[in-house]
């Protein structure tokens, strides 16, 4: 079972207090600690345990700058055998159509069972470039996968649904999924794990490479004109409860016994 | 014309259907079109249920439409568009549009948005507004000119209602299925062995801000000491840490207590749907601008572990 996984890394904002470039495009990054997009964190688990039952190899891909290096070690790390990174330069400013045109041109040319991606990336939350990588490549694909299980040259899905309703479907090989969290619990990476593959050499494209018409991709390749970042509208808002850990919870407590009937 | 795909699903037609349509209605306010409906397989009884919201309701039936599987969908809608030339289609941004749309834009080259909380045409122009970053940051988008946009629109973001009725005339188109890579086996419904945190009066929730396994102790012997149910957020599930029956959102339970305390949760939109009618929600976030103080009534911007011992003493007397 060979595998081809895409993997992005993107800026943990959890916690973080954003700041808007002056041109309205981006956030400011500098601050931002780069981590490995959540869902395809499961969806290099689900790849490494499909490698552990079934054999074959791993393949996994970015597009991204030098910087997003770490998430291809991360993978490695983790169980993957081979990395790619598509570099960022011409593709900035792409919509996710120009992203999977970039991934598309570069696997391909690679033989694989089976591709799997994240079902969203946390940062633009689009949920299309798998899609429209299977798209491209003319396999069939399934989207939000909680289960994969592979029987006789067929993939078995089971795909989340809302209000806690899922469906299976099957699928041929090869196909492309997407990973839904929670499919698995993804192992431990130890700084340690992540130095043992420093070594391994991760392949390098560049967008003059990849016989892609530059104005496909980047923002000429883009149906997107202009786009603006703005903080969230004020709304009503929640009324802040001020003051000292005791008055906060002194009022919280008033709250709550009048409004839940203690 | 607008196009709004149906989305149903074991024989119900589902609620995004009809918010989609209202924004429909408020964008043929502001560009006048007519709006039509595209339904797929389902059942004759829809018809009825969507007449009042549109001027066109296009059925397409197949026993291959009835459990929705994206290559027949594709085959149906490109007829449907072959015979209304629709400037705009809409389906909703959930599993079934997030599967269903990138392929269409794909095959069919129709310029996507995904996610959209607001919508509008001006001048044959689509410009759309979403949420980035979990909900810190909204992006203001303006496309390209194209004859046809798609776009998928975020469920739970519109009332669905209208403010004047129509009268759908239908219409009939049709389809002759094909052969298709991917098959649709069964529908399946988890079983609840767990309590139903659904019938809770009081609701103590926790997010991926809870830390670690070790905490949650902490919080379910305060959520006790109140009578409270513990529910969480999807990563607390998704990690193992409490039952999947306890998830409150989109994917999980829907909840309407009479207090939902939220710690530790942003407050995605995918939580939010699931919680957002409770009847007084309370955050505590270390986060100031964390998206739950939008919907929130009453908010505390402090460490939970904090807060918990203190307010546990508090309701004890
Ligand atoms: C198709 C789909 C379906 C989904 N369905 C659901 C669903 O049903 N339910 C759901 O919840 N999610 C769902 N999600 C996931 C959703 O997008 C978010 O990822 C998730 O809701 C985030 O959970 P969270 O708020 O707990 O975590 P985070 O977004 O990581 O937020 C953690 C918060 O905790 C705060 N915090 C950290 N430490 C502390 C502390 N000590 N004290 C106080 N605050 C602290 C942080 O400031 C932060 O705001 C779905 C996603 C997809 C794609
Ligand atoms: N720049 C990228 N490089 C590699 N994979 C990507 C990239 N962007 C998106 N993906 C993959 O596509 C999935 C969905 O991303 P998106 O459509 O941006 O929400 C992600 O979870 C990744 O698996």
């Amino acid at each position: 079972m060979n595998i081809i996984l895409c993997v992005k890394q993107v800026p943990d904002v959890t916690e973080a207090d954003i700041r808007i470039k002056k041109d309205g495009k981006d956030i400011e990054k500098e601050d931002l600690e780069m981590v490995i997009n959540e869902w395809d964190n499961y969806a290099v688990e689900e790849a490494v345990r499909i490698k552990e039952k079934y054999g074959g190899k791993i393949t996994v891909i970015t597009l991204g700058d030098e910087e997003s290096e770490d998430v291809l070690r991360r993978a490695l790390a983790m169980g993957a055998d081979e990395a790619i990174r598509i570099d960022e330069e011409g593709f900035e400013g792409s919509d996710p159509r120009g992203i999977a045109l970039g991934l598309y041109h570069v696997i391909k040319d690679l033989p694989f069972d089976l591709i799997l991606t994240g079902a969203q990336s946390a940062d633009m939350g689009w949920a299309q470039v798998g899609v429209l990588l299977a798209g491209m490549l003319n396999i069939p694909y399934a989207t939000l996968a909680v289960q994969i299980e592979i029987k006789d040259k067929k993939v078995i899905v089971k795909r989340e649904l809302e209000s806690n309703t899922f469906e299976n479907v099957e699928l041929p090989i090869p196909s492309l999924i997407t990973i839904q969290s929670g499919i698995n619990e993804p192992r431990y990476v130890s700084v340690l794990g992540i130095r043992r593959v420093r070594k391994l050499k991760i392949e390098e494209k560049f967008l003059d490479d990849l016989e892609i018409p530059p104005d496909k991709v980047g923002e000429k390749g883009s149906i997107i004109e202009s786009m603006k970042l703005m903080p969230p509208p004020e709304g009503k808002g929640a009324e802040i409860i001020e003051g000292s850990i005791e008055e906060v919870c002194e009022r919280l407590a008033q709250i709550i016994k009048e409004k839940g009937g203690l | 014309m607008i196009l709004v795909l149906a989305e149903h699903r074991r024989g119900e037609l589902r609620d995004v259907t009809f918010e989609m349509l209202s924004l429909a209605e408020r964008i043929s306010k502001e560009s006048p079109m007519e709006i039509a409906s595209l339904l797929l397989g389902g059942e004759r009884g829809f018809i009825d249920k969507l007449k009042d919201f549109c001027d066109r309701i296009i059925f397409v039936d197949s026993p291959e439409l009835k459990n929705y599987s994206p290559e027949p969908y594709l085959e149906a809608i490109k007829k449907a568009i072959d015979a209304t030339s629709p400037k705009l289609i809409m389906i909703s941004h959930s599993s079934f549009g997030m599967d269903l749309a990138p392929f269409l834009s794909e095959k069919l080259s129709l310029p996507l948005i995904t996610d959209c909380v607001d919508v509008s045409l001006k001048e044959g122009r689509l410009a759309t507004l979403r949420q980035i970053y979990g909900g810190k940051i909204f992006s203001e988008i303006r496309l390209k000119p194209y004859e046809r946009y798609l776009v998928t629109v975020r469920p739970g973001t519109f009332e669905p209602e209208i403010r004047e009725k129509r009268s759908a005339s239908v219409m009939e188109i049709p389809f002759q299925a094909g052969t298709y890579k991917r098959r649709f086996l069964e529908y399946i419904e988890e079983k609840i062995e767990d309590i139903d945190i659904s019938s809770a009066d009081i609701i103590v929730s926790i997010g991926r801000g809870i830390g670690k396994p070790e905490n949650i102790p902490i919080v379910q012997e305060f959520a006790d000491e109140i009578g409270a149910v513990l529910a969480c957020s999807r990563p607390v599930a998704d990690k193992g840490w409490l039952p999947k029956s306890r998830q409150v959102g989109i994917s999980g339970k829907t909840v309407k207590p009479k207090i939902y305390l939220a710690l530790g949760i942003s407050g995605s939109f995918q939580h939010q749907v699931g919680m957002k009618n409770s009847k007084t929600i309370i955050a505590v976030n270390k986060d100031p601008k964390a998206p739950i103080f939008n919907i929130a009534h009453y908010g505390v911007v402090a460490d939970m572990f904090q807060v918990i011992p203190v307010l546990k003493e508090k309701l004890k007397k």
